[in-house]
């Protein structure tokens, strides 16, 4: 009996924090307990972890940065090591993120304004130099797999695809839906850093390269640009529900989301709230990235400038959780 | 049948060779030929750990848990609690001793509460100053063996503290301090009960050749799952590396301890205490020093990996650094590493050298002497820190705390010499890949993945009992016939093949550079150095390059794994050889061999059992780093590894492909290690 009453109890007390969260912002104070952000490998990720945190800061709250692979991260929200995860990809991280959250004790957070892309793509030159006449319109690619082969591709071009952790098998699906199988094949990098350093050294060489890629990102600056496959329908993916008829499709455009640890919203009213209004956009991020790729600034420093610079961007957020005045 | 008695291994291995061609071209290559792939029966058993692991943590015995924070009861499986409650004890005395030297206010919050340390502001626990923890380090270094270790000292907290590595370096050093004395006192503990139990002896020693097989990256989810993200769950994860290498050589020492010295502690009248603390112990103390060396080694050899469950410090900067493959920054904190723990070790060994002074009778001062110095080093630092306030008043207070990358920084050096080496030999080492990939490595893959599965099992089982006998020979066919049982044959196939091939050229150059140094005691000493130096240098900081130079390529991933196999390979081969007695030497002399002839018919069959362990820990190590190289890119184990920590079932897959991997090891440290021994007897050397 005891049982089911807290039961019942809990999810009370839970459909009533959220209510009163979605509606009139927050009425309880923040507990003084620190925030977990975690940190990553990647600049953006980073400064705008800074970035949110100085925001927690601002409002009285206290924040922990927390160094963490961004695969193993979601189980960590789930858990509660982490408070929240501020950039979550779609194309990459959607599983893992998913998965989290079926489980239990992750919950979305709301969307970022930016929308991403998360594409195969090749570098500049590869289109100065005309390695591949066409792109970048897929159909190009029936034609030039040659200049994009290396020794241990047998003869087929090398799609340079991120690590099979990202999304499974979506690239060498893409292959045989597109009827390039007899002359591209994937190859999947390890990692992030594994892509870089085969793009430097494509570059040094002048050679073709095709990788999969992102933006925003530091590649932005330097010249990268995505093919353009066939449009992207929902259930054209094998995982939900297509066939190899299907998988030519190209990527979505996809969001950028946040997620939360389910104890996040009743333990810091306010900084949830203020999290959940929380909403970059792509050029924001961008120059987040900048201060550190760019200006050379530590990822701390760089937070703390974007937060002074842009006091427009952020205030609102959280002057709309505790009133103007603050 | 003459040459059959006077060569007997040598005709049965040919019968072996033979018999194994004759498999491989008359199995047909198809799904339901057992011949050719066995059947994943085994196929289940990455769901069922994971479920079961779930059961455990999620659904077994609920409890209610009331939670202050939201002031409501939870429902929360009790195991869970446990092993949270252990990680949230490790949590406590990271951040304890973190807080002593970088300053804080956590310790202070575990005694009363975020609300009351947000409420007094003042309550901070302070940094103790850079200049009170260098003076420290070289007085402790001074005293434990003398001006040269505290040289050392000096050297290292100087480097970290001008280029700015001094406060993710005191973040390592704190998780290392208590992974280590955890690791080497859970270590001696296990094995002195071992040595005492041979029951505990038999149960401990199938987990500690798991462990220590098993590739680090394959048990961080299930470390995940337990014990979360953090500090704590990277001190844990820590502790399972580096405790079983303590173990196994606790037991080793305590074995070899003559009988005539326990009866000699006995007559004395020792009681057990005594018997096991001032006899035993500091009879083998030789083998557990080398315990103390390797989890040191271990342990930091760990903060990389470490950084991808929440470790803070070094290595969390360093993956951030080679993400934007800032190679110089890398080098520059992988540096850091090697210096932390080369000093760490160095203290440690001298701290388990010194010995008792039992007739000293000395005044107060003599006997407090270092404690004294060290009050007084404290006294002036913080001093200093207190002039420094006043000149540094802008700006950092450069006489109490190092910024973080705000000092002068090497990288841009390391950065033009990695550079400079790609400049140059980028066309050249091109063609030599692609020479090495078309005419080696796809050949040799290719025909790893063509043998069938039955002439694997007669190839394997059959050196196994041609060198061993039958016993070994069934033990390594069990081994395999898990790997072969479960759905990752083709994988570990292609495991093998780079790892094969990474062993062949480590032996080669090991053996061949450490025969060459051993010749002299002073490049015996600086090989040694370089050994230690490649083990505890992060391996990720030469991945790059390696990429950059080579590609996204199966040769990257051999490279990476014979800089770090060859190290073993190397470093027994030197040992080996200098331990052969100088009378065999001089004996030699005498009979007029040549200093060729010595070597090859004197040295090295005496020191070939030596030579044979250290190839054992070659397997391992390329194992290792075959895996690893997954952050390259392979087809093999490795890359699902890597996967798992993303999946679902990430639990189960990673320790199925990690027991994969440990099979493979132990497989190959069965034969190796049976077939040793049995050599060192005919050798007489026991």
């Amino acid at each position: 009996m005891k049982l089911i009453y807290s039961k019942f109890c809990r999810t009370l007390i839970a459909a009533a924090c959220v209510s009163l969260v979605s509606v009139s912002g927050a009425s309880a104070e923040d507990s003084k307990l620190p925030i977990k952000i975690p940190i990553k490998n990647w600049s953006s990720q980073i400064v705008m972890a800074h970035v949110i945190g100085g925001m927690f800061e601002s409002m009285g709250n206290t924040v922990e940065y927390v160094p963490v692979d961004n695969q193993a991260s979601f189980e960590a929200v789930r858990a509660g090591d982490l408070t929240l995860v501020h950039e979550v990809w779609q194309s990459t991280m959607q599983n893992a993120y998913y998965n989290a959250m079926e489980t239990g004790g992750l919950i979305d957070a709301g969307t970022h304004e930016a929308a991403t892309l998360e594409e195969m793509g090749v570098p500049n030159w590869v289109i100065e130099k005309d390695l591949c006449p066409g792109l970048p319109n897929w159909e190009a690619l029936k034609d030039c797999h040659e200049a994009f082969a290396t020794p241990d591709s047998g003869g087929k071009g090398r799609w340079l695809e991120g690590p099979q952790s990202w999304h499974g098998d979506v690239m060498p699906n893409r292959v045989k839906g597109l009827g390039l199988d007899d002359k591209w094949v994937v190859k999947f990098a390890g990692a992030a850093d594994a892509l870089w350093a085969e793009l430097k050294a494509a570059e040094k060489e002048g050679r073709g390269t095709i990788i999969f890629n992102w933006s925003p990102n530091f590649t932005d600056a330097s010249g990268f640009t995505f093919i353009e496959f066939p449009p992207y329908f929902d259930g054209c993916r094998i995982a939900d529900g297509g066939d190899l008829t299907t998988t030519g499709c190209g990527s979505p455009a996809g969001w950028l989301k946040k997620g939360a640890h389910y104890k996040f919203p009743k333990t810091h009213p306010k900084a949830y709230a203020a999290f959940s209004k929380l909403s970059f956009t792509t050029p924001q991020i961008g120059s987040m990235a900048a201060l550190v790729d760019v200006d050379g600034m530590t990822h701390a420093d760089a937070g703390k400038k974007w937060l002074a610079d842009n006091g427009d961007v952020w205030k609102p957020w959280t002057v709309s959780v505790l009133g103007a005045g603050n | 049948m003459q040459y059959y008695s006077k060569h007997p291994k040598i005709v049965q291995f040919a019968v072996l060779v033979a018999v194994f061609l004759l498999l491989c071209f008359s199995i047909t290559p198809s799904e339901t030929n057992y011949l050719w792939r066995l059947p994943a029966l085994f196929s289940k058993l990455p769901s069922l750990i994971n479920d079961s692991v779930k059961h455990l943590m999620f659904d077994w015995m609920l409890i209610d848990v009331y939670d202050p924070e939201i002031e409501e009861y939870e429902q929360k499986p009790l195991f869970r609690e446990m092993t949270r409650s252990i990680s949230s004890f490790f949590l406590f005395v990271i951040i304890f001793v973190r807080e002593i030297i970088l300053g804080g206010v956590k310790t202070i919050v575990a005694f009363t509460s975020w609300d009351f340390v947000s409420e007094n502001e003042w309550l901070r626990w302070p940094a103790l100053p850079w200049t009170v923890i260098s003076g420290w380090a070289i007085l402790l270094g001074y005293k434990l063996q003398g001006k040269r270790l505290a040289v050392l000292a000096a050297v290292t907290t100087a480097y970290i503290g001008i280029f700015g590595q001094w406060q993710p370096s005191m973040e390592t050093l704190s998780f290392v301090l208590i992974a280590a004395p955890v690791s080497f006192v859970l270590g001696l503990t296990l094995g002195i009960w071992g040595y005492k139990s041979r029951l505990v002896e038999a149960v401990l020693n199938p987990f500690l050749n798991i462990a220590q097989t098993m590739p680090h990256y394959s048990y961080l989810v299930p470390v995940i799952v337990l014990f979360g993200v953090g500090d704590h769950a990277a001190t844990i994860a820590t502790i399972i590396f580096a405790t079983p290498p303590m173990v196994r050589l606790t037991l080793l020492g305590l074995k070899n301890v003559p009988p005539e010295v326990v009866e000699g502690g006995m007559m004395s009248g020792c009681n057990k205490f005594q018997l096991l603390f001032r006899v035993l112990i500091p009879t083998a103390r030789r083998n557990i020093l080398i315990g103390v060396n390797q989890v040191v080694m271990q342990c930091l050899a760990m903060t990389v990996i470490a950084s991808f469950i929440g470790a803070q410090g070094l290595g969390s900067n360093l993956m951030i650094a080679l993400n934007s493959l800032k190679i110089g920054t890398g080098i520059e904190i992988g540096l850091c590493i090697v210096l932390i723990a080369v000093l760490l070790d160095k203290l440690s060994l001298a701290w388990a050298n010194k010995q008792t002074d039992y007739f000293a009778d000395l005044g107060f001062i003599d006997r407090h002497r270092y404690s004294l110095l060290a009050l007084a080093v404290f006294a002036g630092g913080c001093l200093l820190a207190y002039v420094g306030s006043l000149v540094f008043k802008e700006d950092f207070n450069y006489l109490y705390i190092v910024p973080h990358n705000k000092g002068i920084t090497t990288a841009p050096f390391w950065q033009t010499g990695v550079d400079w080496i790609w400049d140059t030999f980028f066309y050249s080492l091109k063609s030599f890949n692609e020479f090495l990939i078309t005419n080696v490595l796809v050949p040799v893959k290719e025909a790893y993945l063509g043998m069938p599965v039955a002439a694997t099992f007669l190839l394997v089982m059959g050196i196994a009992y041609i060198l061993d006998g039958i016993r070994s020979s069934l033990i390594v066919g069990g081994f395999l016939l898990f790997i072969a049982f479960s759905e990752y044959w083709d994988r570990a196939l292609i495991t093998a093949y780079m790892a094969s091939i990474s062993v062949i050229v480590s032996a080669v150059i090991g053996i061949t550079v450490g025969s060459v140094c051993a010749q002299s005691s002073v490049a015996s000493k600086a090989i040694i150095l370089m050994c230690d130096f490649f083990q505890t240098f992060p391996s990720f900081i030469y991945l790059i390059p390696v990429i950059m130079l080579f590609g996204i390529t199966d040769t990257s991933v051999i490279i990476a794994a014979v800089v770090y196999a060859a190290v073993p390979a190397t470093r027994y081969t030197v040992e080996g050889l200098r331990n052969v007695p100088p009378v065999l030497h001089d004996a030699a002399s005498m009979l007029g061999v040549s200093r060729f002839q010595r070597w090859i018919s004197i040295e090295l069959p005496l020191a070939f059992p030596h030579i044979m362990l250290g190839l054992n820990q070659t397997v391992i190590f390329a194992l290792f780093m075959v895996i690893i190289g997954a952050f390259i890119g392979t087809t093999d184990l490795g890359q699902l590894i890597l996967k798992a920590i993303s999946d679902a079932e990430g639990t189960g897959i990673g320790i199925t492909l990690g027991l994969c991997v440990a099979f493979i090891g132990l497989a190959a440290d069965q034969i190796i290690r049976t077939w040793v021994n049995a050599r060192k007897k005919e050798l007489g050397l026991n």
